[in-house]
């Protein structure tokens, strides 16, 4: 089948059907499957190391996991945050925990049910043989963190305390209150900071990157923009480790943290990198609702809430009375009523599109009927306010601050909002991206969550990419390179991406029309919300394309930049980040067209069976990998999709 | 509701700045302090003049990029609270403010409400970090770590890098930040082996930017982390401890 298989044609104008990409992956069984790559993989003489350069742009969990790793192992690495400081990446704010698998445990957890969990709450539509390793490196990395000076809670026995997350039956989950991916950011913030200590790593921060450099079909360096001078400049190396996060941003009102963006992502893709599943993005189904005009983000509230709290809306649609008013005979709980099994702790997709359905039905509670309750009065009354201050606390001091409620009396209110994005560059097993020398970690990538990531799967992700993957894949490219040297600064490549660059954020400036980028980033959040959203539809969808092309054409004539390129401009690095939102939006949209099934978080309406999503296994058991064409449309590759230790089945959390 | 705002405005480091007056009079009381300011910044643009520049990221009180002082107090006038999280229910209908970048020596205006805080960080690279390499790791349950223990140093650690502390002090002392950072790793099983070598480190570098302690205890009313005032004994201890024992652990 590999090799010959070109998958379903497209119904959607503009597309094109590509070729069949190779994983690399190495071959059934998948249990021993990175103990034998990892044999494999060519080394780097230690004497040798400080002959290579490697550039890592980001200093998230993987960012600053790959480079303090690198640096580490003593190879020379140029670390790029557009942050003043490592630490504030956007992995500072997750709430939950990391999941870990651990075989001792008595709730029988194991390597296989991890990799069971991940590959099933993903809808099978993602690489079998990569969860393993996030399930094999999961232990290692906990106890890494821990070791750097990551506070995990624990039981009073002083061993490691665990809980529960959506969409597992086992307790997997490690933790730290409500606040877990900021002790883990903090932590590898620090061993980045070692490094910059020992001077293995040169950490330049407030740079944000504006493109790639090729050397060839290989990638030799990248092009930033000093965020406070305004100094465009290059730096090249042997190779370089995007580690950028996801785009989730896209959406305007997002869980996202305001300068979270798509654009070296989308500048590799505009150099040919493939783009896998740009339509999977994960709603959250405990976001804070939108109460006003200027409200600029969905807060993101801790999934782990679910484990105590109920779910909950009104049985008479619009009843408008307050809460704690609402007799229990009139109140659904509908997500113990419609998935027993798993209750309140179904995987996000469910709980989102269920959410969704409660909205438009009606059901919606809060001044813009525009939420869910989520109640914790059983959880108070059953363990005590204390308990659930300890593990809740923060979160429900968060929730009080914005909302002005005090959850401890009345339930809150959530509703799903932008949050985690599945898709991102497609890379094979070894991480490296379909451009030679461009390696991706953590949520930029793709591969480990198919199309629905469960919960705390992500700090983890990041981190197994960063400490104990790319060390191993980015030496294994780099052996062969020795005696290699990177490309001059005065080499046509380099000049060509200079000035390539500086023409774009001219044009940006130039254009001297009347909204600034803002403007159109709100106009493409609302776009998506309804075109994109949870639940899609062929209607939607291509109404979607239009009005982006629409957006595009608007921002290209009418954006106004205010100031200059020379200084501190807030306003143009926004315009340079919508410009290339603008372009992936419609790349999100025909992925979504083209995509014929309902699959984890992509919920097409036509693709349904009692409101429940219907996979197409037949046609669609791949990943769809995108390729920019040159003409304005998009050329689709396809990874096959094989699953040896998870038979295909359809999820049922009833 | 309606706000005057005072808002400091700077072009460039080392540049004089001024006071600049604007209204907002479609504001809410539960947009944040920096929906107060996108919602002038919006308006700002649409009539062709340079936005305030302020940071700002997750929004959610957690990554500490935002500071802003208001009237006078670091992040504003709730308590504990960061600027993300200062809502403007605190202000009545008409009030004037005035808005600044946080306040101290150590942090040189970058523009307008923009500081450099890069002086924190650099007390971070001269010794806030534990020298274990990766895949090197004890089993985490192998290290036995009490409740308590773990709750404490996570109090210690829930430190945000704000900032604040310091523009609080009249001092200009960081001691909140660095007490916190020994304290935080001290408590914990790996961060003892190079307890006094950190402390000296990093009081060292410490030394280099921001003032002495006084005991004001202005820094905790401000810190949106609600590290306690304790955490600046942390500094004394690990310093004296690290001064008569001199040994690296």
């Amino acid at each position: 089948m590999r090799g010959r298989w070109r998958g379903p044609s497209s119904h959607v104008d503009g597309v094109t059907v590509g070729g069949v990409l190779d994983p690399h992956a190495p071959d059934a069984p998948y249990d021993s499957a990175w103990h034998r790559r990892k044999l494999d993989y060519r080394l780097v003489n230690p004497a040798n190391r400080r002959r290579f350069k490697v550039i890592v742009v980001g200093t998230g969990l993987a960012g600053a996991g790959a480079a303090a790793a690198l640096g580490e192992l003593g190879y020379q690495v140029e670390s790029f945050t557009f942050h003043d400081a490592p630490r504030r990446a956007h992995s500072v704010a997750a709430q939950g925990g990391i999941n870990a698998a651990r075989e001792d445990t008595a709730d029988n957890d194991s390597l296989q049910r991890f990799v069971t969990d991940t590959v099933k709450g993903g809808d099978f539509r993602g690489r079998e043989v990569d969860a393993f390793r996030l399930a094999e490196e999961s232990m290692r990395v906990v106890d890494h963190l821990n070791a750097i000076g990551a506070p995990f809670a624990r039981e009073y026995g002083g061993t490691l305390a665990t809980r529960s997350f959506g969409g597992v039956q086992v307790s997997r989950t490690f933790y730290a209150r409500g606040q877990t991916g900021q002790q883990l950011q903090v932590a590898s913030a620090q061993a980045l900071q070692r490094q910059v200590h020992a001077g293995t790593v040169t950490l330049r921060v407030r740079h944000e990157m504006l493109d790639l450099i090729m050397d060839g079909d290989r990638v030799g360096g990248v092009v930033m923009r000093n965020l406070i001078s305004g100094d465009i400049t290059a730096h090249t190396a042997h190779a370089v480790v995007l580690a950028t996060g996801g785009y989730g941003n896209i959406f305007f009102h997002s869980t996202l943290a305001k300068n979270s963006n798509a654009s070296a992502i989308w500048r590799a893709a505009q150099h040919g990198a493939h783009f896998a599943s740009p339509s999977f993005i994960q709603f959250h189904p405990t976001a804070l609702p939108i109460s006003s005009q200027w409200q600029s983000k969905t807060i993101l509230m801790s999934e782990s809430l679910r484990n105590d709290g109920r779910v909950w809306v009104p049985t008479r649609p619009g009843d408008q009375r307050p809460a704690n008013d609402i007799p229990e005979t009139e109140r659904d709980y509908y997500l113990e009523r419609k998935y027993p099994a798993f209750g309140n702790l179904t995987p996000r997709d469910v709980a989102s599109r269920a959410a969704t359905e409660q909205i438009r039905s009606g059901h919606g509670v809060g001044p813009l009927c525009n939420g869910v309750y989520l109640d914790f009065r059983d959880a108070i009354a059953r363990l005590g306010r204390h308990t659930i201050a300890e593990r809740y606390g923060n979160l429900f001091h968060m929730y009080t601050n914005a909302t002005g409620e005090d959850p401890y009396e009345v339930p809150m209110r959530i509703a799903p909002g932008a949050h985690f994005t599945m898709g991102g560059l497609w890379s094979d097993y070894d991480l490296m991206t379909s451009l030679p020398g461009l390696f991706v970690g953590g949520e930029c990538g793709w591969g480990y969550h198919g199309a629905n990531r469960l919960g705390a799967n992500s700090l983890l992700s990041a981190c197994v990419d960063g400490w104990f993957t790319l060390p191993h894949t980015v030496a294994n490219y780099l052996a062969p390179h020795l005696g290699t040297e990177p490309l001059a600064d005065d080499s046509p490549q380099v000049r060509a991406a200079l000035s390539r660059t500086r023409a774009r954020a001219d044009a940006l400036l130039a254009i001297g029309g009347t909204h600034g980028p803002g403007h159109f980033h709100r106009l493409l959040g609302a776009i998506l919300y309804e075109g994109c959203g949870v639940i899609r539809s062929r209607e939607t969808l291509e109404h979607a394309i239009g009005r982006i092309r629409e957006l595009r054409a608007e921002f290209w004539r009418d954006l106004r930049v205010v100031g200059t390129g020379l200084h501190l401009n807030q306003e143009l690095e926004l315009a340079g980040r919508v410009a290339d939102y603008l372009e992936l939006a419609e790349l999100m949209c025909v992925d979504a067209l083209d995509r014929e099934e309902s699959c984890g978080a992509h919920f097409r309406a036509e693709h349904q069976r009692d409101g429940e999503a219907t996979r197409d296994d037949k046609r669609w058991a791949f990943a769809s990998a995108w390729q920019v064409g040159t003409d304005g449309g998009f050329i689709r590759h396809h990874e096959p999709l094989h699953f040896d230790t998870v038979p295909l089945t359809t999820r049922d959390y009833r | 509701m309606k706000l005057v705002m005072d808002v400091w405005r700077q072009a460039a480091p080392g540049e004089a700045g001024h006071y600049e007056t604007h209204e907002v009079d479609d504001a809410t009381p539960e947009m944040s302090l920096l929906e107060l300011l996108d919602r002038l910044n919006f308006a700002l643009v649409e009539n062709d003049r340079e936005p305030v520049a302020f940071e700002s990221d997750c929004r959610e009180g957690i990554c500490g990029a935002c500071g802003i002082t208001v009237d006078g107090i670091p992040h504003g006038p709730q308590q504990n609270t960061p600027s993300c999280h200062q809502r403007l229910a605190s202000f009545h209908d008409g009030q004037r403010i005035r808005l600044e970048p946080l306040r101290s020596a150590a942090y040189p205006v970058i523009r307008d409400l923009v500081v450099d805080r890069s002086a924190l960080d650099r007390i971070i690279v001269a010794g806030g970090h534990v020298a274990v390499p990766g895949g090197s790791a004890p089993d985490a349950d192998a290290l036995l770590v009490s409740h308590e223990r773990a709750e404490q140093a996570l109090d210690m650690a829930a430190c945000i890098g704000c900032g604040a502390c310091v523009a609080a002090c009249p001092n200009g002392a960081a001691h909140l930040f660095v007490g916190s950072k020994l304290a935080h790793l001290s408590l914990l099983p790996t961060g003892r082996q190079e307890r006094g070598k950190r402390a000296r480190a990093m009081l060292n570098e410490m030394e280099q930017d921001f003032g002495p302690c006084s005991l004001y205890g202005e820094c905790a009313k401000v810190c949106p982390a609600n590290i306690p005032l304790t955490a600046i004994a942390a500094v004394n201890k690990e310093g004296l401890r690290s001064f008569f024992r001199h040994k690296d652990d």
